[in-house]
Order: structure tokens, then C-alpha cells, then sequence
């Protein structure tokens, strides 16, 4: 209903005749109806928040809680002018590009293949998602198994790799290591978003474009994409947020050593590990901030309208 | 129908069943109270026995095991003490992290009687200075850690090292590099890489931290960047430059050093480590990585810490576990009780002869049944250098500190003169909290 409004206001259309008396009061019920969960909500969500923002004003370690002190805005500028913020967040940044880029390849692949597929259906769909049903843990250290020298078999199975090449001794080949992991992992995710966006592109469309002589990639190009542009674009914002958020697989495989801290970690580690609840509170504002930059810039990269894509929904 | 009023009548039951369990778990009130003691995984078997035979008709203590690294040890009990959890009523505490705790109110103190009890003057002074803070007794020593240095008496003798007399880290690193030997450290990049470090600084009469302002947190005064510093990292850089470095120098720990020892072909080395290595070898003889025979153990030998300045009197570092009582225990009562008898001289009889954890308390060292099991030179080295040691710095920021340090000071390898200035300046931002670690 929303976006319906929103849409024919944008359209420059009159809105409709005032509402009449019943249907206010129907409103106001629902608002009274929703009411309780909306206040449960805010207490949940926002506490926290606002919580975090609260401490990230203060020095404050929960192990010299007399020492507390107010330092405004001392701890955003401590984390932003500290070398260590920025490497981590390229670190990231990187992981988060080319694991969704990765994921968005070979999920299409595996929509595509679920899509057409007419026997045994439910085995090979099943079959696909499994890996997301794995959890995070578990797959990590199923990982890191497979990349180590003295145990796994990602040696033996590269033939460019010598059989005593440790994966986890230094920053490049450790991040390939969690990026294996995390692509693993997600893959199915996204398939599975990508399969819902191929179900909707019109079987009509696709015989037209064949009999006016398109080939496959033509048919790819001109027809499936551009349909799926909401449900990719969905697909690679939910991916993208889940990767900016990338914790576990490091936090099994290398536990940040070798400067393979995400900025998600560097929160961890100041907050459960080191106790700063200020400084920890400053970074896990500045992670729900970048969060929210890296969702606008996607939104404006897809160039589509999240309105218009639900209606479409 | 039928189905659906089966499901309701499961459901029911299953209902039933639930609110009775948590009716059960929250009651016992009135039973006999439980404590739970969360030990480490270090001597277990003795540590459960203890738990039974500390149990009274009043209380009954019950073993929680925690996970077997010190940070994670550290953190579990520091999230349920943040929490105030009435459920942690013992816990074993590595001595670095009793200031931490203490400066928090996460720890009951001692009072009177009981204060006097556990920390009286049998208790050896390196490890009652690990249980005060704040001119109070926040915990009770259960047993005490120390390092030695261990090596080979053949390597020693063909170098020509008169082991009765204190050695310096320049002639231990020489002796084994002349005499196809190594020296064993701790040099990964994690907190035992500190105890090496803040051992070779107070061996050279300085400190991390000024030890007078160290409790004062924040407002500490940082130290390193001395002549003691340049001296330690002298030594550190003398080892990694040296044929005596073991290959695996930079991700050296307690355990990797041991195979050195006695191995297939070499020398042998000299290696500074923990009071365990003697049961360790003890229990050896004959299979991999341990002396061949009786008389392959007997060429081990031991000594104080060396020196990291030829004169000034080493500070062997300290370990060990203190017992401490939560602040939000229901039985504060019996929970300190407890503690009492479980650091007993008993009980740490127990721990030494059973598990190789050395007693903190002098008049344990001179028991039967340690004379026994120990040979008496062994007994009164380690006994002399948990009462001359050097502590860590005693600071509620100590994690910090800790990590700090090691992120200046690693690898090893690249440790040189201006180590000790690189380090101050980190580590003053970070305890004026204008860095990120």
C-alpha cells in the first residue's frame, strides 16, 4: 500500500478523496493493534543501539569501571586516524567484492541448472543447498582442514601448489582460504535468491526473443538479465551486507593473524577480548554506518527502485 | 479429530514436563548448596578429588571446566562476573588476570581470619604478591609456577660452563652455539613471549612499567624504553642471530622446545621453562622425545634463570593458579571456606606430587612426600625462585600491556635497539586509549 502511494505521488498524480471516518478508524485500531509490537521492537533493537552509541562517547574498560570518563567524540577519531581501521577495512572491503562477485557467478550457474533441470529435481536442488546448511563453524574448520599442509587435500589436488605449502602463513594465500570458505558456504544463498528471479521472467519473452532468431547469450543478455534486476539486486545486497559482516571463518581459520582482521573481528577483539567497551562501542557504530553506506551505494548501482521491485514481487 | 487431540495431550505433558525441570533447576533452596569451581584443565584428576574431599555437610563443590586457553579461560569467567552470575562461586585465575578481576569488584576479598589464613608467612613471597590489589587479599594461592633453566649437564660441560655459578643469556647463547647446541624460549607471538621479555628487562633492573605507578591503570608510567629494554633486546636479538636459534624460533612455545632435549642427534640445549619438564621427561624415559635410559635423565640438569646482565641477579618469572571467590556468589560464606581448603598445604601437597604443580607455600617444599618425588636441589631452586621472582605488571589494563608489547616486539627476529622506543610510544597510546590493537 505504501509503495503504491509513494509511486503515484512521485507520479505527480492527486492524491485520492479524504479518507472516510470508517476507514481512520480502522487505522487507528491497527495502530493500536501493532502497537505493543512496535514499542517490543524498539526496545529490542534500538536499546542496544543507542546503548553503543552511549558508551562510544566514553573511556570506559569493564575491568576499571571507576576510570570511566566522558571523551565525546575522542574514540571515533582515535579509531578513524588509526592505521590498523583502515587496513581492516580494506581487508573487508576486499573479501566482501570478491566473494559476491564469485558467489554471483556460480549461484547463477546453479539457478540456471535448478531452473531447467526436469529429472530427479528435488535431489539435485537439495543437493545444491546443503552447503548452506552447514554452519559457519563447521564449515570453517572443514576448511581449514582441506587447506592444511599436513592433513588437507587442496594441495594434492593443485597441481601449481607444492604438497608443503602452508595456506595459513601469510595474509594473501589465508584470505583465499576464508574467501574459499565463505564462497562455499553462501553460494546456495544466493542460487537460491537468483532461482526465485528466474521463475519470473516470462517463458512468453524468452520464445519470442528464440523465435526472432537470439542466441542463448542474447537471450541471457537482453531477456533474463534485465528482468532479474530486482532479484539480483537483492541477492547481492543481502550477500553483500552478510560478507561486509564476515566473522567466523576468520575467527576459526586464522583468528586474525597475518593481518586478516575484518573490521567485525577488530570489534570483537576490543570489546570481548581486550574489554573497551568505549572504543569497541565507537567501532561497532562506525560497522552499522559502513553497513548503511555499502547498502546505498548497491541500491544506486542497481539503479532500481526497492519500491517498484516489491510491487513487481 | 483423534490426531489433533493426541497432539494436545502431548503437548500438555510435554508442558508439564518443562515447568516442572525449571521448577526443579530454579528450586533447591532448600537442599544442600552446590558450588561450582571453574578450574582450567591443568591437573584435573587431583583438582576433582580435591573437590570431593573439600565437600562438607554444608556444601558440595562441583568441577566446571574451563577451555584450555588463557584468554579464553579469561574471558568466559569475565563474562559471567560482568553478568553479576551468583552461579561462579570458585574460579582458578592466572595470576596475571587477578588485578583485572579485582580492579573490576568481580572478586570478594579475605577478611580477617580467612585473610590471615591464606596468605600467612609460609606462603612464598612471589606468590603472595600475585593475591593483593588494592591493599586487599582477593584470592588464595593454590600453587605456584616458576621457570628454570634447564639443559643438558654434557652440553654444559663441553662448553665449559660452571653451572654452580650464575650464568648470563650471552654464555648460555654462545655455549650452545660453540657446542652444537640450541636455546630453547618461548618466542610466538602470544602472552608467554611477554613473560620471556618482562623476565629479561627486571633481570636487567628495570620494569614495563614503573612498578610504583603500574596500579594506577591508565596513568601508568611506561618504563620499557630504558636500558634494561635495550638490554633484553639485545639478548632477543642475539638469539635470533644465532646458530643457536631452533627453527621454529618465532613460533616457539612451551611444548616445542622440549623435543630438543634429548634429541635423535645433537647436543642437547639449554631451555628456559616451566616447573612441569622434570615429570615430563621423568615420565619419558625410554620413548620419543624423552632420554634414552635412567642415566640419559640424569644429564639433565637445572639452574636459576640466567641473567640478562652479568652481576645483576636474575627474575625468574612467575606463575601458577590463586583461587578466587565471585563477588556475586549466594554462599560467599562456604565459597571462601572452600577456598581455604582447597589451597590447604594438603592440598597443595597433592597438586605437587600428583601433577607436578609446585606448592606456594614453603613449608610444602620441605614435606616428605615432595623430598620424595623431587630431587632436593630441584625442590629448593624452584622454591628460591618463586620467592625471588619477577611479577608481570600488576595493572588492571594487563591484556592490554600484554598484547601491546607483542605487537611491537615480534617477530623476534626483527627485535633490535630501537625496539624498546617503538614500543614505549605504542604502548603509551594504547593505555591513554588513542590506539587500536
Amino acid at each position: 500500500m505504501t509503495s503504491v502511494i509513494a509511486n503515484e505521488a512521485k507520479a505527480g498524480k492527486t492524491p485520492k478523496a479524504p479518507t472516510s471516518d470508517r476507514s481512520r478508524a480502522e487505522n487507528r485500531l491497527a495502530l493500536k493493534l501493532v502497537a505493543p509490537a512496535l514499542a517490543l521492537m524498539l526496545v529490542v533493537t534500538a536499546f542496544p543501539m543507542l546503548r553503543a552509541l552511549y558508551l562510544s562517547l566514553f573511556d570506559y574498560s569493564l575491568t576499571a569501571p571507576d576510570d570511566r570518563t566522558f571523551i565525546g567524540l575522542t574514540n571515533y577519531w582515535t579509531a578513524l586516524s588509526d592505521g590498523l581501521f583502515w587496513r581492516d577495512t580494506v581487508t573487508t572491503v576486499a573479501i566482501m567484492i570478491i566473494t559476491v562477485a564469485f558467489e554471483l557467478v556460480i549461484g547463477f550457474a546453479f539457478a540456471m541448472v535448478m531452473h531447467k533441470v526436469i529429472f530427479a529435481r528435488g535431489v539435485i536442488r537439495t543437493s545444491i543447498l546443503i552447503p548452506y546448511g552447514v554452519i559457519t563453524v563447521v564449515s570453517g574448520f572443514a576448511w581449514q582442514f582441506a587447506f592444511s599442509y599436513q592433513n588437507g587435500f587442496v594441495n594434492s589436488w593443485l597441481p601449481f601448489i607444492g604438497d608443503d605449502f602452508n595456506w595459513f602463513a601469510e595474509r594473501n594465500s589465508s584470505l583465499i582460504a576464508i574467501m574459499a570458505s565463505e564462497i562455499w558456504k553462501t553460494t546456495p544463498f544466493m542460487s537460491l535468491l537468483l532461482l526465485a528471479g528466474l521463475a519470473q521472467v516470462s517463458e512468453d519473452m524468452l520464445e519470442a526473443a528464440k523465435v526472432d532468431g537470439a542466441t542463448w547469450w542474447q537471450r541471457l543478455y537482453k531477456v533474463i538479465l534485465p528482468n532479474m534486476r530486482a532479484a539480483i539486486m537483492v541477492a547481492v545486497l543481502f550477500r553483500a551486507l552478510d560478507a561486509y559482516r564476515i566473522f567466523d571463518n576468520i575467527f576459526v581459520m586464522t583468528a586474525g593473524a597475518n593481518s586478516t582482521e575484518s573490521i567485525s573481528f577488530l570489534t570483537y577483539r576490543q570489546v570481548i577480548e581486550q574489554f573497551q567497551l568505549g572504543i569497541g562501542s565507537a567501532l561497532s557504530v562506525l560497522l552499522f554506518l559502513s553497513v548503511l553506506v555499502v547498502a546505498f551505494i548497491i541500491v544506486k548501482l542497481f539503479k532500481v527502485n526497492l519500491a517498484d521491485a516489491r510491487q513487481e514481487g | 479429530m483423534t490426531a489433533r487431540r493426541t497432539r494436545r495431550v502431548a503437548a500438555g505433558l510435554a508442558a508439564a514436563a518443562l515447568s516442572m525441570s525449571v521448577l526443579a533447576a530454579c528450586g533447591g533452596g532448600g537442599g544442600k548448596p552446590t558450588l561450582n569451581w571453574y578450574i582450567n584443565p591443568d591437573g584435573q584428576d587431583t583438582l576433582n578429588a580435591l573437590a570431593k574431599s573439600c565437600s562438607t555437610d554444608d556444601y558440595t563443590i562441583k568441577i566446571q571446566l574451563l577451555p584450555s586457553s588463557a584468554t579464553d579461560q579469561r574471558t568466559q569467567l569475565a563474562r559471567r562476573l560482568a553478568a553479576k552470575d551468583s552461579s561462579t562461586d570458585l574460579m582458578s585465575l592466572d595470576p596475571v588476570f587477578v588485578p583485572e578481576f579485582a580492579n573490576a569488584e568481580w572478586l570478594l576479598p579475605f577478611e580477617g581470619e580467612l585473610k590471615d589464613t591464606v596468605l600467612d608467612d609460609d606462603v612464598l613471597k612471589g606468590a603472595g604478591e600475585t593475591v593483593t590489589w588494592d591493599d586487599q587479599v582477593v584470592a588464595a594461592p593454590q600453587w605456584a609456577n616458576t621457570q628454570v633453566l634447564w639443559y643438558r649437564k654434557s652440553l654444559a660441560e663441553a662448553a665449559g660452563l660452571d653451572m654452580t655459578q650464575p650464568v648470563t643469556w650471552d654464555q648460555v647463547i654462545d655455549a650452545a652455539a660453540d657446542n652444537d647446541g640450541t636455546v630453547g624460549v618461548q618466542a610466538n607471538k602470544y602472552e608467554a613471549y611477554v613473560v620471556w621479555i618482562n623476565a629479561l628487562i627486571q633481570g636487567a633492573g628495570g620494569n614495563i612499567l614503573d612498578p610504583k605507578t603500574v596500579e594506577a591503570g591508565r596513568d601508568a608510567k611506561v618504563t620499557i624504553d630504558s636500558k634494561a629494554g635495550e638490554d633484553a633486546a639485545a639478548v632477543i636479538e642475539k638469539l635470533a642471530r644465532s646458530k643457536a636459534a631452533q627453527p621454529d624460533f618465532s613460533t616457539s612455545n612451551e611444548g616445542t622446545s622440549l623435543g630438543q632435549m634429548f634429541p635423535k642427534s645433537g647436543a642437547g640445549e639449554f631451555m628456559t621453562n616451566w616447573t612441569f619438564v622434570y615429570k615430563n621427561y621423568d615420565g619419558l624415559i625410554g620413548k620419543p622425545g624423552g632420554p634414552a635410559d635412567k642415566a640419559g635423565l640424569d644429564d639433565l640438569g637445572w639452574a636459576r634463570y640466567p641473567q640478562t646482565v652479568q652481576g645483576e641477579e636474575s627474575k625468574p618469572p612467575i606463575g601458577g593458579i590463586d583461587i578466587g571467590v565471585g563477588a556475586y556468589s549466594k554462599h560467599p560464606e562456604f565459597a571462601q571456606q572452600a577456598a581455604v581448603c582447597v589451597t590447604s598445604a594438603k592440598a597443595q601437597t597433592e597438586l605437587a606430587v600428583n601433577e607436578g604443580l609446585m606448592p606456594s607455600r614453603q613449608s610444602v617444599y620441605q614435606s616428605d612426600e615432595l623430598k620424595e618425588a623431587y630431587p632436593a636441589d630441584l625442590l629448593a631452586l624452584w622454591s628460591e625462585s618463586v620467592d625471588s621472582g619477577g611479577p608481570r605488571p600488576k595493572s588492571a589494563y594487563y591484556s592490554q600491556i600484554s598484547s601491546a608489547v607483542q605487537a611491537r616486539w615480534h617477530s623476534p627476529t626483527a627485535v633490535g635497539p630501537s625496539t624498546p622506543g617503538k614500543s614505549a610510544a605504542f604502548l603509551k597510546a594504547i593505555l591513554s586509549g588513542k590506539a587500536l590493537l
